[in-house]
């Protein structure tokens, strides 16, 4: 018997009164502005941007302050609203050598045209607390270097590719329109641009855990953070009544270019393979890890066994989005009655068999 | 660009179009207010918000692949013959509607010269500084590697 229940209408709405006062906290405190978010929560903007797929950090700010500062609660809310918008198309693609570098290193070159720009980086912070923070009202400022950096800084694959040594990376001929996830189905085997579509949309600690398994053998690679960049770079997009290409402003862009030792196959010769990554605002953790999960799932192309998860491009594409992957997990909450009633029956019906069959057994003995 | 003659103006559009898309709304609406208000127009688009898809290439030079979208808001108007387009990156509708006003104007050759005067050169040299002052503080971060001589050699 299937009975429908309704009910928690009255429940629902005031859980969404509590939620609005839990997540103003303590009223005594000013409110938090989505600007503050957005200008002194800029890393955690830049992940919820990458995994909403949405550049706009007034919106990620607004995200993250709906939902008390839950990453993928934010990057679900970003997901969402852009479904209510009209896409005008599609950009050129970005021109990452002419980014406006405000970062950028090699851990494979030292004496690279350009040279080491360290930029703002907590890399060579010695994480103690710094508790003057919990006092406010510093207005820091940073230096300011008589002459800017060079204007050509020239990716490190771009430079060392000219010796043969590396694997090249050139559009085929036709330099085709990419396959877009948001579009159309993923089918298996995936080329590189829903790989890399998937990757860039992908959840930051899933993709560190794959990259993290490769570094420990569950991969075999052995990359090199060829190069690491991080700046702005210009959006140009050709609308269709102007028919020339126009410039939309800037997007800060973090970029990953993984070199990695190949052994060759028949097919190919010894060289460096690559691996590649980007991302949304400022974000190296995820751009790194995305390009090692980006050589690792080319085990296909170079004829290399795919042993390991971070080979398998199903299991890495299938599970690295977390708003796909949180609506699964915490469907689960929601009512199961029906179902969980059903099994309950049948786990008293088995049990009931079978103290029918051992009371027999025994009046028989 | 100011000095250019007006018969180069299509050439110079996608320079002040880029300069427009870089600007705040408080930026532009400056020079109406200066200016006896918004001069009369017909909207052929409203404004409007939606995405574009941004694209990457593989390796930065491979195959084409798409990162992610962004918001882009756009306006159409129409000032006597001239149409003014805006799409900038962002959310903000009376930003749109002011750039594309100005687009018109600056086609205009009655109001080219004062338009480039008043607020796209302005701009710009804010622009190139704001670019300029950020690559001069990310250089002091820039590593200068000393060699190390060891022992009696």
């Amino acid at each position: 018997m299937y009975v429908a229940v309704k009910g928690g209408e009255a429940a629902i709405l005031a859980t969404h009164d509590l939620i609005a006062e839990e997540r103003r906290g303590d009223p005594a405190l000013p409110e938090l502005s989505v600007n503050q978010i957005s200008e002194q929560m800029q890393l955690a903007c830049a992940r919820v941007m990458n995994e909403g797929s949405l550049y706009d950090k007034s919106l990620a700010a607004l995200a993250l302050k709906q939902c008390q500062g839950d990453g993928v609660e934010a990057a679900f809310l970003l997901r969402a609203y852009r479904t209510t918008l009209p896409r005008f198309g599609s950009s050129l693609p970005v021109d990452t050598a002419q980014m406006a570098i405000r970062r950028r290193v090699s851990a494979a070159f030292k004496d690279l045209p350009g040279g080491q720009v360290l930029g703002p980086t907590y890399d060579y912070t010695h994480r103690l607390f710094d508790f003057a923070l919990m006092a406010e009202g510093g207005t820091p400022s940073a230096p300011v270097a008589e002459l800017p950096l060079d204007a050509a800084m020239p990716r490190v694959p771009d430079i060392l590719g000219a010796e043969g040594l590396m694997e090249d990376e050139r559009p085929d001929a036709l330099d085709r329109t990419p396959f877009d996830l948001t579009r159309d189905p993923v089918e298996f085997p995936a080329d590189r641009d829903v790989r890399l579509q998937a990757l860039a949309r992908g959840d930051e600690g899933f993709l560190l855990g794959l990259a993290y398994s490769v570094q420990r053998g569950f991969g075999g690679n052995h990359p090199f953070a060829g190069e690491i960049r991080m700046g702005e770079v210009s959006v140009h997009f050709i609308p269709e009544e102007l028919g020339f290409a126009i410039d939309l402003g800037d997007i800060t862009v973090t970029e990953c270019q993984m070199i990695n030792q190949f052994q060759g196959s028949k097919d190919i010769p010894p060289q460096f393979t690559r691996g590649y990554g980007f991302a949304f605002g400022h974000n190296e953790r995820k751009a790194m890890a995305m390009a090692i999960v980006d050589r690792s799932l080319k085990a296909r192309d170079l004829g290399e066994a795919a042993h390991y998860p971070a080979q398998q491009e199903e299991f890495v594409l299938y599970h690295a989005d977390n708003v796909e992957a949180s609506g699964f997990v915490e469907h689960l909450k929601l009512p199961h009655y029906v179902d969980f009633q059903g099994e309950l029956e049948l786990l008293r019906k088995i049990r009931a068999e079978q103290a029918a069959l051992a009371q027999q057994n025994e009046a028989a003995e | 660009m100011l000095d250019t003659p007006l018969t180069d103006m299509n050439s110079l559009r996608p320079r002040w179009m880029a300069v427009l898309a870089r600007s705040t709304q408080d930026d532009l609406k400056h020079y109406f207010d200066q200016n006896g208000g918004l001069p009369d127009h017909h909207i052929m688009k409203a404004a409007e918000t939606g995405t574009v898809m941004v694209e990457g290439r593989a390796g930065g030079t491979g195959q084409r692949f798409n990162t992610g979208e962004a918001t882009v808001t756009r306006c159409v108007v129409r000032l006597g013959s001239h149409m003014g387009f805006s799409y900038a990156l962002g959310r903000d509708k009376n930003h749109a509607l002011y750039a594309a006003i100005l687009d018109a104007l600056l086609q205009d050759p009655a109001h080219h010269h004062a338009v480039m005067v008043a607020v796209i050169k302005p701009l710009q040299e804010r622009q190139a500084q704001v670019r300029l002052e950020r690559s001069r503080k990310a250089a002091t971060t820039k590593v200068e590697f000393f060699t190390l001589v060891r022992g009696d050699g």
